[in-house]
């Protein structure tokens, strides 16, 4: 059953009218003929869907229109064109530490947080200790939140949006929060909700993370949608791009290039692995170094090289 | 809809806490300034007016009080309510809630405001020696309709505010004025008589006339005050209503 279906999704900024110039030159300018507003489309045309307990990872470099989609699909923004259908609960955990009042206290914050997010009074009354207690606040319950340290605030965000039991959960860079044992401590959260079969959107800069979690994944460019299929071709695709610098000319444009890039990338790390293993591999070399250097070896490859290596990884 | 108010219902009284919370923040005295700021304004009202411009006419303190506490009422909502959109922002951008309960949750805070400053209006009224009789529950009206024509005009002005940032100056230059053309502390008889019926044209005026009508005069104001008082108040939330739904979605892109 189909939980999550963004159909033909466009979004548009407007730049260049009121809010930028102002009341005096908006006025001037439309007498003059000179106003005009400029267009900025954030997403055009995304499509995807989502099965009953799918992963989606988004992936894309900064100013891809990855947050702004997320806000399409949690009806925060009502897309100019196409639609986003939903079906069930939805949860979003958006850059979570914005939002707080600074000058309320932490207990305050809790309770007029959990009311944003559509909690009971009486599911936050039974549910404010263990709250505190997972985002290890117990010291600071009456301290103002500006006194709050930042990993402090996403903890505590952190815990508040993760009380939820959602049929559909959104997160946006949420896995990156507090110390590297709160990281754990969330990860794991964030694992036992996703067990229990929900669908899920989670928009990280980590292709790692990406790789672990999800099994379906989005690639946005510019607000254009690249690719969109299973998580680890379209990873190893994002990869390779990544590792190019940026060249557009890495960027698939059809469902074969994809799945060539993928390949390119696979038979790359292959490499690596066999070079390693050897111990042939160049001390002090980066990683980014060395996996810049086996695509440049794979694309001096003939196809019959390359066939093998090929096989080599299918057989795995 | 009664589920949605169900829903809502404590994401409302949160922000109502939150609003009244802040207001008082840091200050002493808290919400004693709520009673004690309205009673140094008319202190320094009357003080001016009867001393210096010697005017004085029967229950003249009740009179501006009237004013101020209806003015007070308006101008604390109207700006509560226009920036409580920008205010916000940074909650609605990432949490999908209705943005109105911003802005009812001003309204209600001022409100709570002005009901304590109107039980200091009843002190003052008792002290003067004003008669009290079953007539004052008329009052109850003029103040439903300022709360609703408060909110009305709350809303389409937090729906400009988030478009045009000039609006804050412009409005607060046009309180100023709103404040002279009001009658707040003159009686309309200093005017030419062929215009006093302007003043019927200015809801705020309406509002004050009414609650004197009834604490000053003793009587109940004629059904065209009543009419007056209730059709600006529909006229005003109709317009902010249709605004908001209008601008809604819009408010996003510009905050």
């Amino acid at each position: 059953m189909t939980v999550l279906e963004c159909k033909n999704v466009s979004i548009r900024y407007k730049t260049g009218d009121l809010k930028s110039i102002g009341l005096k030159d908006y006025v001037i300018g439309k007498l003059t003929g000179k106003y005009k507003v400029t267009e900025f489309w954030a997403d055009k045309n995304i499509s995807f869907s989502l099965e009953k307990g799918d992963m989606l990872g988004i992936v894309g470099t900064n100013g891809a229109g990855k947050s702004t989609l997320l806000k399409a699909v949690t009806g925060i923004m009502i897309p100019t064109e196409g639609e986003v259908v939903a079906r069930g609960k939805i949860a979003a955990l958006l850059e979570l530490a914005s939002g707080f009042d600074p000058d309320l206290t932490v207990r305050e914050n809790t309770y007029l947080r959990g009311a944003l997010l559509g909690y009971t009074k009486k599911f936050i009354d039974e549910k404010y200790n263990e709250i505190i207690a997972f985002a290890e606040l117990q010291d600071f319950q009456d301290y103002m939140f500006k006194q709050l340290s930042s990993g402090m605030k996403s903890r505590l965000a952190f815990s508040i949006a993760c009380l939820v039991e959602p049929d559909i959960i959104i997160l946006d860079e949420v896995l990156s929060v507090g110390d590297e044992g709160f990281k754990d401590k969330s990860a794991h959260r964030i694992k036992s909700i996703l067990a229990r079969g929900v669908t899920g959107v989670l928009v990280s800069h980590s292709v790692q993370q990406v790789r672990d979690l999800c099994n379906k994944c989005l690639w946005l460019d510019h607000g254009k949608q690249i690719a969109f299929g299973p998580a680890y071709v379209v990873c190893n695709a994002y990869s390779a791009y990544l590792f190019s610098d940026k060249n557009p000319d890495y960027l698939p444009k059809n469902e074969e290039e994809l799945y060539e890039a993928s390949n390119r990338f696979r038979v790359a790390w292959r490499l690596g692995v066999k070079e390693k293993a050897a111990k042939l591999n160049p001390p002090n070399e980066t990683e980014t170094k060395r996996i810049k250097r086996l695509l440049g070896i794979v694309d001096n490859m003939t196809p019959e090289e390359r066939k093998v290596i090929q096989d080599e990884i299918d057989k795995r | 809809m009664l589920n949605k108010v169900k829903r809502y219902q404590f994401l409302f009284t949160e922000l109502v806490k939150r609003d009244f919370k802040k207001k008082y923040k840091g200050t002493v005295l808290g919400v004693i300034w709520s009673l004690l700021a309205p009673l140094l304004n008319v202190l320094v009202l009357a003080l001016v007016f009867t001393t210096v411009f010697k005017r004085g006419q029967e229950h003249f303190i009740i009179y501006i009080f009237s004013g101020t506490l209806v003015m007070s009422f308006y101008t604390e909502c109207t700006q509560g309510c226009m920036r409580s959109l920008m205010q916000n922002a940074s909650i609605f951008t990432k949490i999908n809630v209705p943005k109105y309960l911003f802005m009812m949750s001003k309204t209600i805070q001022a409100f709570i405001n002005f009901s304590l400053t109107f039980i200091l209006f009843i002190v003052f009224c008792l002290i003067d020696g004003i008669s009290f009789g079953p007539h004052m529950l008329t009052l109850l009206y003029p103040v439903f309709w300022l709360l609703v024509f408060n909110f009305g005009v709350g809303m389409i002005l937090a729906a400009m505010f988030v478009f045009f940032r000039d609006v804050e100056y412009l409005y607060s230059v046009f309180l100023t004025l709103l404040n002279y053309v009001s009658a707040i502390f003159y009686p309309i008889s200093i005017i030419p008589e062929k215009f006093q019926w302007l003043f019927k044209l200015n809801p705020v005026y309406d509002y004050i006339y009414y609650i004197r009508t009834v604490v000053i005069d003793g009587v109940i104001p004629s059904l065209e005050t009543h009419l007056l008082c209730a059709g600006f108040a529909l006229v005003f939330l109709a317009i902010g209503c249709i605004v908001y739904k209008k601008c809604n979605h819009e408010f996003l892109y510009y905050v």
